[in-house]
């Protein structure tokens, strides 16, 4: 399946929009997978969900470009790419970096879908003997550990969570048929739809966020100068960053640890660590570009893991791609590897070919993706509202739908103000309804008795784990205020 | 970058207490539907207003941490808007909400990308036709032919027909 022309074409068409919504600031792949839902209703489920997984890959691969010429991620899994990347690109070495955030991309890319078709058959093995209170235990760590584990405050991250899990409260029960929180408004009692809520958390509020900011200063792009070739010597120094950002990159996206950007900071970190001449770090280190680059990629294919083998969303862009199944009528988990196993390993092995189509698009062409930083931001942001609003309208075109996208707009301008995170009210919404429903199934089974959560090894020790992610960190905030972070920030000019 | 949003006096803990009371205002709101609803909990003990307790009552635990880290002083520290650009852009959603019933997609959707573009800093003689121009565009290939179903006004009637 994976080499029908027409699967190519859309894998094509998903890596091209991934690379330019990854270089474009202010919007990413979640947005852009969240943007076309209503327009690919009528498609081919399978040609579709791979144009956005080559969204989600694309993405990863266009934010590195963004980061290191003009020093604005164009997403957050790449602000770690504009610490050295950057400073390479203003030291004339702009080429070789953007080589090996490509290369380096590339390889992690190849070897962690590897690793993922090797590694679901086993999780599928695992997850069938998976009872409801083992997934409600999983749910629970996805959701400590997107909120409140990483980001420099717990409270912040809960107060995003329960927010989310307010607005998944809206609309029918799904085991009782009782309306909730729907207040007669017939349009609420379908719910807050996924892709409302995330095309007005990121595209209207990063626009209000933006405009907020005022004067609109043109930012300073670096020329790529000479070639985009690297020297042997920066292979040298290169393939083993590669690899050591995939070794990393990979398990903490697969594990429930809440998105790609946590991979590239310990990357960073690494390779400072290791680096032969640490202190070039902060003036431009290959090494801090590769295994960073690397490490981003491989965390995109590690959050696939959860997402086919359990239907366990851990970013908000994996929370998007299982609203993206869910439109086509099939749930992620063990069973869709049974019943629908040519399109598992058809997606899959998509994403082997479509990694091979990022490298083309974006070593040779990488002038061309340049060309679209130079879009003035008025004409930008002008463009990327209209086409928000178009997915809304076009799936529901009501006053109410868009006076929702309004107000969860201006929910998420406040929220960039004041330094809350997205990702955990998206996730909140999709996963709130399935984590209730494991629950109130577990209680039914057990008639009731809530210390069935805890009987069996696995689910006390995952909801074990989920608490020590809820504590531990805070804990370490107490002591020593996020390092990490302030490390990172006393590195930047 | 975020330290530029910070650092401008006036009263910093406000924002803070307001954060609070919007919190204890949706707690509440969930608490009283989970008591309101009545209980079908059946086997499980625990039916369609058990999640709405939960929710309400975490909501007002945070509500709770907010006033104290408000009390504490340390709550938010204000950020730095300007008010203008964010008002266009408002302005320009709220007009294309308004009209798109009546007006259709292509004036209503053009509005908001003058507004937006007006707003961010492009003179309106300029915006406004170009928004005209791409929201028709958007509208021929999305409607005609991507059958996504876009409300017609009486530009689209007039051009592709009833």
């Amino acid at each position: 399946m994976a080499m029908d022309p027409m699967i190519l074409l859309y894998a094509l068409i998903g890596v091209t929009l991934g690379t330019a919504v990854g270089v474009l600031p202010g919007i990413g792949p979640a947005l852009t997978v969240a943007l076309l839902l209503p327009v690919t209703y009528g498609l081919d489920p399978a040609g579709s969900l791979i144009m956005f997984a080559g969204i989600y890959y694309g993405g990863m691969y266009g934010g590195s470009t963004t980061s290191i010429l003009l020093n604005t991620p164009g997403e957050s899994a790449s602000i770690v790419t504009a610490l050295e990347g950057n400073k390479m690109a203003r030291a004339g070495r702009g080429g070789p970096a953007l080589a090996t955030a490509a290369i380096g991309s590339f390889v992690a890319g190849l070897i962690a879908t590897l690793a993922l078709a090797f590694l679901a058959p086993h999780i599928v093995k695992l997850a069938l003997i998976f009872g409801p209170r083992e997934y409600f235990a999983l749910m629970v760590l996805a959701f400590v550990t997107v909120s409140a584990a990483f980001g420099d405050s717990a409270i912040k991250g809960l107060t995003s969570l329960f927010v989310g899990l307010f607005l998944a409260l809206v609309g029918i029960d799904q085991l009782t048929g009782q309306a909730r929180l729907a207040f007669g408004v017939p349009e609420m009692l379908d719910g807050v739809e996924v892709t409302t809520l995330a095309v007005a958390l990121f595209a209207i509020g990063e626009a209000l966020f933006v405009a907020g900011q005022g004067a609109m200063g043109a930012d300073k792009i670096e020329a790529v100068k000479g070639s985009v070739w690297m020297t042997r010597a920066d292979w040298a120094r290169s393939w083993k960053p590669w690899l050591r950002g995939t070794a990393i990159g990979f398990p903490i996206g697969a594990m429930p640890a809440g998105g790609a950007e946590i991979g590239t900071l310990l990357s960073y970190a690494a390779e400072k660590r290791l680096a032969k001449n640490p202190e070039e770090f902060g003036h431009g280190a290959i090494e801090g570009v590769a295994g960073p680059e690397a490490a981003n990629n491989a965390s995109a294919a590690g959050t696939l893991v959860p997402l086919l083998t359990l239907g366990l969303p851990t970013s908000a862009t994996a929370a998007i791609l299982l609203a993206g199944f869910q439109q086509f009528g099939l749930q992620p988990g063990p069973l869709l590897f049974v019943t629908s196993p040519q399109l598992v390993w058809g997606l899959i092995a998509s994403l082997l070919i479509a990694n091979v189509m990022l490298l083309v698009l974006n070593l040779p062409m990488i002038r061309l993706w340049v060309k679209l930083l130079t879009i003035p931001k008025p004409w930008l942001y002008a463009g990327i509202l209209t086409f928000a609003t178009l997915g809304t309208i076009g799936m529901n075109p009501s006053p109410v739908e868009l006076a929702m996208l309004l107000v969860f707009g201006l929910m998420g301008f406040a929220m960039r103000l004041y330094g809350y995170p997205i990702a955990p009210v998206v996730v909140g919404l999709i996963l709130g309804p399935m984590a209730e429903s494991q629950l109130r199934r577990a209680l039914s089974i057990s008639q009731g008795d809530w210390t069935t959560l805890v009987s069996t090894p696995v689910s006390a020790g995952i909801l074990f784990a989920a608490a020590l992610a809820l504590v531990v960190p805070m804990i370490l905030r107490l002591r020593g205020r996020g390092e990490v972070l302030s490390r990172l920030a006393a590195d930047e000019d | 970058m975020i330290r530029d949003l910070r650092g401008t006096g006036g009263r910093p803990q406000g924002a803070t207490f307001l954060i609070a009371g919007l919190l204890a205002g949706l707690g509440a709101l969930a608490l009283w539907q989970g008591f309101a609803l009545p209980d079908k909990g059946g086997y499980a003990g625990m039916g369609s207003g058990g999640l709405p307790k939960v929710v309400g009552a975490a909501l007002m635990a945070l509500s709770g941490a907010h006033v104290w880290a408000g009390l504490r002083g340390l709550g938010q520290p204000a950020p730095r808007v300007s008010p203008a650009p964010v008002l266009w852009i408002v302005a320009g959603l709220l007009a294309q909400l308004l009209l798109l019933k009546p007006l259709g997609f292509t004036l209503a959707s053009g509005l908001l990308f003058a507004l937006t573009a007006a707003g961010l800093g492009k003179p309106l003689r300029l915006t406004l036709p170009l928004g005209l121009v791409l929201a028709f565009a958007i509208y021929g290939v999305f409607d005609q032919i991507l059958q996504l179903h876009l409300p017609a006004g009486w530009i689209e009637t007039l051009v592709f027909g009833g």
